[in-house]
């Protein structure tokens, strides 16, 4: 022991240097480019007759909608592959079912090339319907394939009134096949029932509604959208929970997503060595009109079904997602040398407390975002404070006088003993 | 359990060298940091980024005393990561600039919300976690205090460790149309050091930055190439994450027990009296 103390003490400078510069080394890791995933967008616009109405800094909404379009081409990052669709650009009829069907694709999306794309856009004039649904699945068609950041940007002025597929609903299912889609709106009309299906639409997708009252307000919108898609981020893999945790998918540490509908629990499993620690945070978006007070409960259960840890969170009022975490060190064993001891299987439970009114539909269930990491389990403490050294003046007194009692006794003793020795 | 014991003997034993050294040096040097470190919210902070992240996943790295801004509509969940070491209460400032009053139909109510690295929410001490803008109002500024983030805690406890927090900013009641007005938001985070009264035992291997085992699986060389580099969800503090083994508690523990030895010393001395008595002849 005394030897391991000592060569401890020879490295611990080593040591600290290691500890700096692992964590100068990490950063570097994460900060590297992302192999061949490149970013997707899709720009939708709407070219029905009433983009004709001249309400926007005294142009019409085409005009303000074709400007931003060619402000954005410009600012496009080189890394986004842009298409652009239409709807309502063609047909100018009144035959509802033709009408309804009106949604193309102006430009591929592909690497692109700015002036070409530029002159297909001009040629846009108003014309037909609003057919949102059909173009919203056209467009979640076109960015099919690779595995980056896809991201709709649909620009519109009207509501639609094709029916009966709800743009809505459409979006849900779009976002629910699991290709990682954000659907973006933009509304050019202050109007209740469009903001109302706007609003669903980029909530159904985790997107967001913008509100466009200036052409520099669309266009600078547009271009951030845009610019959001190329931001590198994190792209989760799918998984699929089970009902129990015997039949539930393993899970390595890395980032999940699942769907799991209103009421229904989902296990999953995840192995956790000795001396491993297991973090896990798990969020259910609320997609969809829910009810105003929630929850989500996320446990650690042994096979045998037995309670380790758990993480609540219950929220109210309005909210994108409800969030919780836990996490469980797994104490090292003592034991048989040499071998590697077995890891214990955890089952992680999500269950949410979200409801919703009677005319949501639940399925597809809400989106589940889960995060699993395993470290190193962490250095128990043994003592509340760091290393059980003391502090403030309580200590500094106690300490003076036990100093200032055990030099007297010590000085009394010696003179007691040089007295007796003298009388000897 | 050896490897940990070996840690902390190494801990320990750096921070008495390091707790020596600072005693023999003059204390002077820890004091002459602390202007510097206060100086820097005075100026204002550096400018941080000019966007704000939709989601946890996308949330926007930023350091603390960075004041990060982004343009955004109302409605939108904005999201900021910040990294918080031990022993320190970092303090979330948020402010809404709020669309033209003209084009307003109402007040609004605004919020901050912070979650830790393994996204569980933090509570707010005090400060202006929720706010109602007037529907007259130019902007609304919330804030946030959380407690004091500690070095470890108990696996069932929610207590603030180091690691990654996500700062998320939204409107939470509004009048209908209002919604997606364009809205500038700024967030800033400054924090303090509540020093060795916080200092608890116990450090976490690593901190509580989502996606650390994956980061750590790629710079060891075993991990994929698809996309696995990028699992790094979180931002880490711009010199580093504390060691853990360092707290002023070294100084007064080992001034306590100069202190104490000097006391004795002291006590020794006084009975012994003024040296040797006058009447002892020489040779005794």
């Amino acid at each position: 022991m005394i030897t391991r103390k000592r060569l401890t003490a020879g490295v611990c400078v080593l040591l600290a240097t290691l500890t700096a510069g692992l964590g100068t080394a990490l950063p570097a890791a994460a900060d590297e480019p992302p192999s061949a995933l490149v970013p997707k967008v899709e720009l939708v616009l709407d070219v029905s007759g009433s983009m004709r109405t001249r309400d926007i800094d005294g142009q019409s909404r085409m005009s303000a909608a074709k400007q931003a379009f060619n402000d954005v081409l410009d600012a496009v990052p080189d890394e986004v592959q842009l298409g652009i669709r239409t709807l309502g650009a063609d047909y100018p009829g009144d035959d509802r079912k033709v009408g309804c069907k009106d949604t193309r694709q102006l430009y591929p999306v592909g690497p692109l090339d700015r002036t070409e794309a530029k002159t297909a856009v001009a040629t846009l004039a108003p014309t037909g319907w609003t057919p949102i649904g059909p173009a919203l699945l056209g467009a979640a068609d076109d960015l099919e394939g690779g595995e980056a950041t896809r991201r709709i940007v649909l620009i519109t002025d009207g509501e639609d009134t094709c029916g009966p597929l709800d743009p809505c609903e459409v979006a849900r299912d779009i976002a629910a096949r699991g290709i990682h889609l954000v659907i973006d709106t933009l509304g050019l009309v202050p109007n209740a029932k469009i903001r109302d299906q706007l609003t669903c639409i980029a909530e159904a997708t985790g997107g967001t509604y913008t509100a466009v009252q200036h052409t520099d307000e669309l266009s600078g919108r547009v271009k951030q959208l845009v610019d959001r898609a190329a931001e590198p981020t994190v792209t989760p893999v799918a998984t699929e929970g089970a009902g129990s945790c015997s039949a539930a998918p393993e899970l390595k540490a890395g980032l999940y997503t699942d769907r799991q509908v209103i009421g229904k629990h989902r296990w999953y499993r995840v192995d956790v060595r000795p001396g491993q620690e297991l973090r896990a945070s798990v969020s259910v978006s609320a997609d969809r009109a829910v009810d105003n007070d929630y929850g989500v409960l996320l446990r650690a259960v042994t096979t045998h079904g037995r309670e380790i840890v758990r993480g609540a969170e219950s929220g109210t009022g309005r909210t994108d997602a409800i969030s919780a975490g836990l996490r469980y060190p797994k104490p090292e064993l003592d034991g048989e040398d040499g071998a590697e001891p077995p890891a214990e299987t955890v089952c992680l439970q999500l269950g949410n407390s979200f409801s919703a009114p009677a005319s949501v539909k639940t399925t597809p269930g809400m989106p589940v975002e889960l995060t699993i990491d395993l470290v190193d389990g962490p250095d128990n403490a043994s003592d509340v404070a760091a290393f059980g050294l003391g502090r403030g003046w309580w200590l500094l007194g106690a300490m003076v006088l036990t100093g200032l009692i055990a030099g007297l006794l010590t000085g009394w003793i010696s003179r007691w003993r040089v007295a007796v020795w003298r009388t000897n | 359990m050896r490897t940990v014991r070996r840690n902390r003997l190494g801990r320990a034993c750096a921070g008495i060298l390091i707790a020596g050294a600072t005693l023999f040096a003059s204390a002077g040097a820890a004091v002459a940091d602390d202007p510097s470190a206060s100086a820097s919210p005075a100026d204002g902070g550096d400018a941080g980024p000019t966007e704000a992240g939709t989601t946890f996943r996308t949330a926007t790295p930023v350091q603390q005393e960075q004041t990060a801004t982004a343009g955004a509509s109302t409605g939108d969940y904005l999201y900021w990561v910040f990294p918080a070491d031990a022993g320190q209460r970092p303090t979330v400032h948020a402010k809404v600039t709020l669309p033209e009053n003209a084009t307003r139909h109402g007040a609004s109510t605004w919020q901050v919300d912070v979650y830790d690295g393994l996204r569980r929410r933090q509570a707010c001490m005090y400060g202006h976690q929720t706010r109602k803008a007037a529907p007259d109002a130019n902007t609304v500024e919330l804030s946030c205090v959380l407690r004091t983030v500690r070095a470890w805690s108990e696996p069932w406890a929610n207590d603030p460790l180091p690691g990654s927090y996500y700062v998320r900013l939204t409107v939470v009641d509004l009048a209908e149309e209002d919604l997606g007005l364009p809205v500038r938001a700024e967030t800033r985070v400054t924090s303090v050091d509540k020093g060795g009264a916080h200092d608890v035992d116990g450090t976490l291997s690593e901190p509580l930055v989502p996606g650390a085992s994956s980061v750590a699986r790629v710079s060891s060389g075993d991990g994929g190439e698809d996309g696995t580099a990028k699992v790094s969800l979180g931002s880490e503090p711009e010199d580093g994450w504390a060691s853990g083994w360092w707290t002023d508690r070294w100084l007064w523990t080992v001034g306590g027990g100069v202190l104490a030895s000097l006391a004795a010393v002291f006590g020794y001395n006084l009975t012994r009296g003024r040296g040797r008595p006058s009447h002892v002849p020489p040779g005794y």
